[in-house]
């Protein structure tokens, strides 16, 4: 069977109408696993023998006629960074081969509780380090829509599985833009919501201020729905908070104030990329949205604050990882011998070398002029922001300053790959929620425009996400 | 560019391991991003008090107390260790 134009909600009702059953469903997007990963490399972990005998039993209610929860029945991928109970997780990274995860992450539980069919888990670079989908131990995943390039990261095996129709939805983690980067470059949707939205209890940390899961899908109808069952406060995460039912009255798109931020359609920004989103404000100003230009002067300082702030957090964060835990462990005489050989040779070269640039920039001497610093320029973006939202409703940007890059192209030069963060850290640095969609393509790749919203006001983004995908 | 004895003490600090060529090429990577980090000097932040503009505003608390709601949970997370007795975690010596 197709399954490239399936959602959420045909599928649901293609099996309600008995059009097809959800074991032949499972089966083929896990034939479509089976026949395109060899090439795409998108999942580490497969759960073959579990998803069908889930298909089996949603086949079963059916057949009783039973009502299908929200999720029932939909398969779909989570990024191998979030713990599935009994199932190997090993976010990428050697030192975590071998371990099982003792239990669920809320989101997985949340899916697990609707219905939903978990089909496996995602490539990533390393600990959801890098922009690529290059940094991971388990091996490059490529862009299913030109294998000599990157699929963008660091949910580099969600995007692309969602994309050449190995599930219909999945889920990502975005720190700096590690669900709506891939979604870009891969032709999908992908979202973040406010910091906070989704529980975060069972997704392996890197950055906790700015961790956050998100969904990618084909459509944004999609995104929203698995949005809804995985969001919520949560007694194990106490950053994550209820959000109000239906925040916005009606929103009328013609209504809406489209803010378009000058310095993100400027030099450094690739040109094609640049016509495709000026071409985008054209459709939506030619349906009557208002659009204005504005400016977010501090905007180009995310990257520098970001790269101290992450690393500064995941050198903390990582230091759970010491060989006498869980993990992997290496033999050595002493404990302090166990640390430095374990860590040695179990982390990639991208995580070590951030985790000795956290450790340097909190370091005696340094704190100041590096974390603090960082965390002040922040503030300033946080201002940049709230001026801005005073004036308008919705930022408009490109998703990705570049095209999709070649696979190895940015490996010898770190700080180039850290570019790729540009347009999509300053939400995550102000907690704001933010949806990347397909704009269009150069050739065979794709290209994608973000919207960001004020926090808690996923339903703007929603909402213009869906109108602007029918232009 | 930093001294290669500060990327050798960072790496202590951070307790791994590198060979002499993985140090050497720490000092070149870590040395250009830092510059890079220079760009934040043109910022004036004189104005910003961190104590006011805490990053998120719904900080909760709690009893620092034990939870009693899945006492299998702890029991499975200490048996993730290497090596152990009984309830307990063992390590290396710390002093030879």
């Amino acid at each position: 069977m197709d399954v490239s134009s399936l959602t959420i909600r045909k599928i649901q009702k293609g099996l309600t109408d008995k059009k097809f059953s959800c074991e032949d469903l499972t089966k083929t997007y896990l034939g479509n696993i089976q026949k395109t990963d060899k090439e795409i490399n998108a999942f580490i972990t497969v759960f073959d023998k579990q998803a069908v005998e889930e298909a089996r039993r949603v086949d079963g209610l059916i057949s009783k006629g039973k009502k299908l929860l929200a999720l029932e029945g939909v398969p779909l991928a989570i990024k191998d960074n979030m713990l599935v109970s009994g199932q190997k997780c090993t976010a990428g990274s050697k030192i975590l081969e071998n371990y099982v995860a003792p239990y669920d992450a809320t989101v997985v539980k949340k899916i697990k509780k609707q219905g939903g069919i978990i089909l496996g888990k995602t490539n990533l670079d390393e600990f959801a380090m890098g922009a690529s989908g290059e940094y991971s131990a388990y091996g490059v995943t490529k862009n299913p829509h030109s294998s000599e390039h990157v699929p963008g990261g660091s949910s580099s095996g969600s995007a692309a599985a969602v994309s050449a129709d190995m599930c219909p939805v999945a889920l990502g983690s975005d720190t700096a833009g590690s669900v709506r980067y891939p979604s870009s470059l891969c032709g999908v949707v992908g979202m973040k919501p406010t910091y906070g939205a989704v529980s975060r209890c069972g997704l392996i940390a890197m950055a906790s201020s700015l961790d956050q899961i998100g969904p990618i899908a084909k459509n944004v109808e999609d995104a929203e729905i698995l949005f809804n069952e995985i969001k919520g406060k949560d007694s194990m995460d106490a950053t994550s908070y209820e959000q109000l039912q239906e925040i916005s009255k009606k929103i009328d798109i013609k209504n809406l104030r489209i803010g378009v931020v000058k310095e993100c359609l400027r030099d450094g920004i690739q040109k094609e990329i640049i016509d495709i989103t000026k071409a985008s404000i054209d459709k939506l100003e030619k349906q009557g949205a208002k659009i204005e230009t504005v400016s977010l002067p501090h905007i180009e300082y995310g990257i520098a604050c970001y790269y101290i702030i992450m690393p500064a957090e995941a050198s903390s964060n990582l230091a759970r990882y010491d060989g006498v835990k869980f993990g992997k462990t290496k033999e050595a005489k002493d404990l302090l011998n166990t640390y430095l050989e374990t860590r040695g040779e179990f982390f990639g070269k991208e995580v070590k070398r951030r985790i000795m640039l956290g450790t340097y920039c909190l370091s005696a001497g340094y704190y100041d002029s590096y974390y603090l610093k960082a965390q002040k320029v922040i503030v300033k973006i946080k201002e940049d922001f709230d001026n801005i939202f005073k004036k308008v409703d919705l930022l408009l940007t490109p998703t990705s300053p570049f095209l999709p890059f070649k696979l190895g192209e940015r490996l010898t030069d770190p700080l180039s790959m850290y570019m790729a963060d540009l347009l999509t850290v300053p939400a995550n640095l102000a907690g704001l929620p933010a949806i990347s969609v397909p704009a269009g393509s150069v050739g065979k790749l794709p290209v994608g425009i973000q919207f960001m919203a004020p926090q808690y006001e996923e339903e703007r983004i929603f909402k213009i996400a869906k109108f602007f995908e029918t232009l | 560019m930093i001294d290669i004895k500060e990327v050798k003490h960072i790496a202590e600090l951070a307790r791994i391991k590198f060979s002499e060529k993985e140090l050497k090429d720490l000092q070149k990577n870590l040395s250009s991003i830092l510059d890079y980090f220079h760009k934040l000097k043109e910022v004036n932040v004189d104005d910003i008090e961190l104590s006011n503009n805490l990053s998120i505003d719904r900080k909760t608390t709690r009893e620092d107390e034990p939870s009693q709601d899945n006492p299998e949970m702890s029991e499975k997370l200490v048996e993730l260790a290497f090596e152990r007795k009984k309830r307990f975690i063992k390590v290396k010596s710390v002093f030879n």
